[in-house]
């Protein structure tokens, strides 16, 4: 007796196994399959410019600890909080958008945008301070040379995501609210702004905590 | 996963994690001016860390309401691969044992 896969193909019981082929085993629509394999793949990137930070860490007599609870770990707990702000916005444009909610979707989306905006904001001001101060790729007043090229790397790299992120949720807030885009796509950018903030979540503590100024 | 539009889901578990999230944050930065020992330090905030990750990849990105076999497919090869990073330690303790003084 045949009856329909969860890709609408009509199949025979024999067929209907998940391994068989042409049915999804995650249950999950393939673009969304799509980004969390490349959410792994980023994270793998990531992790390795980690463990390449870590090493040098490591093996240098004298690594920095620069950073003064004001204006430095104060600035970076709020950049911190406002990226946690933004994955709870993110949340609530994925139910809107589940809910058909369109507006509430767009301004949801828009707040989400706004914390990713103002995080980078808070972190070029940052990046424009230590520069004066004459932190560079190559060398610092300091300490250790490589603290520059793993502090701006790494923070640089995710800088990055961030910005390319508001990009993506201000495409994905337009087409939904257009009707060219579902409330799938919604969630997908979801997803990769979440693993922004987890990438975050793991930087706070490595590259700040670990170099607060507690003398 | 059901994409039934008619069902509101409940925004108070997200609010609880979020919540969760910023105290989580807010422990870190008071353990960061502790008086302990740097691999302590580590020890503890990656802990920490791990748990506020855990939390996002679960609920924010509802891993855990997936099915199963999404989360083992993903995950165990994650942390592999990140655990075979680690092999390269020895050789940094090595390099600062044995700078020129």
């Amino acid at each position: 007796m045949a009856t329909e896969d969860t890709m609408g193909t009509l199949r025979t019981p024999a067929q209907q196994d998940v391994w068989s082929g042409g049915v999804s085993p995650y249950a999950v629509v393939p673009k969304k399959l799509g980004m969390w394999l490349f959410i792994v793949s980023d994270a793998i990137t990531f992790s390795a410019l980690i463990v390449a930070y870590a090493f040098v860490r490591v093996a240098s007599p004298e690594w920095p600890r620069p950073f003064a609870f004001v204006p430095s770990i104060l600035n970076a707990t709020v950049m911190t909080f406002i990226l946690l702000s933004s994955s709870i916005t993110v949340v609530m444009a994925v139910r809107a958008a589940k809910m058909d909610a369109r507006s509430a979707t767009a301004k949801w989306l828009a707040a989400t945008m706004l914390g990713g905006i103002l995080f980078d904001v808070l972190h070029i001001h940052e990046w424009q301070g230590l520069i004066g101060e004459g932190v560079r790729l190559s060398k610092n007043p300091w300490g250790a040379p490589m603290f520059g090229a793993s502090f701006f790397t790494l923070t640089g790299l995710h800088m990055t995501h961030v910005t390319v992120g508001v990009l993506y949720l201000a495409v994905i807030a337009w087409g939904f609210s257009k009707r060219k885009y579902t409330a799938e796509d919604v969630e997908v950018s979801g997803l990769y702004w979440h693993f922004v903030d987890l990438v975050w979540m793991f930087l706070f503590p490595l590259i700040y905590l670990l170099s607060a100024k507690t003398a | 996963m059901a994409n039934d539009t008619g069902h509101v889901e409940p925004k108070k578990p997200f609010l609880i994690v979020w919540g969760f999230l910023l105290a989580l944050t807010a422990l870190e930065t008071i353990l960061a001016y502790q008086p302990l020992a740097l691999k302590v330090m580590l020890v503890l905030l990656m802990t920490i860390s791990l748990v506020k990750a855990g939390l996002i990849i679960s609920y924010f990105m509802h891993l855990r309401y997936e099915r199963h076999s999404l989360a083992w497919t993903l995950m165990p090869a994650l942390i592999f691969v990140i655990s075979m990073m680690f092999v390269v330690f020895p050789d940094s303790v090595r390099l600062y044992l044995m700078r020129p003084k």
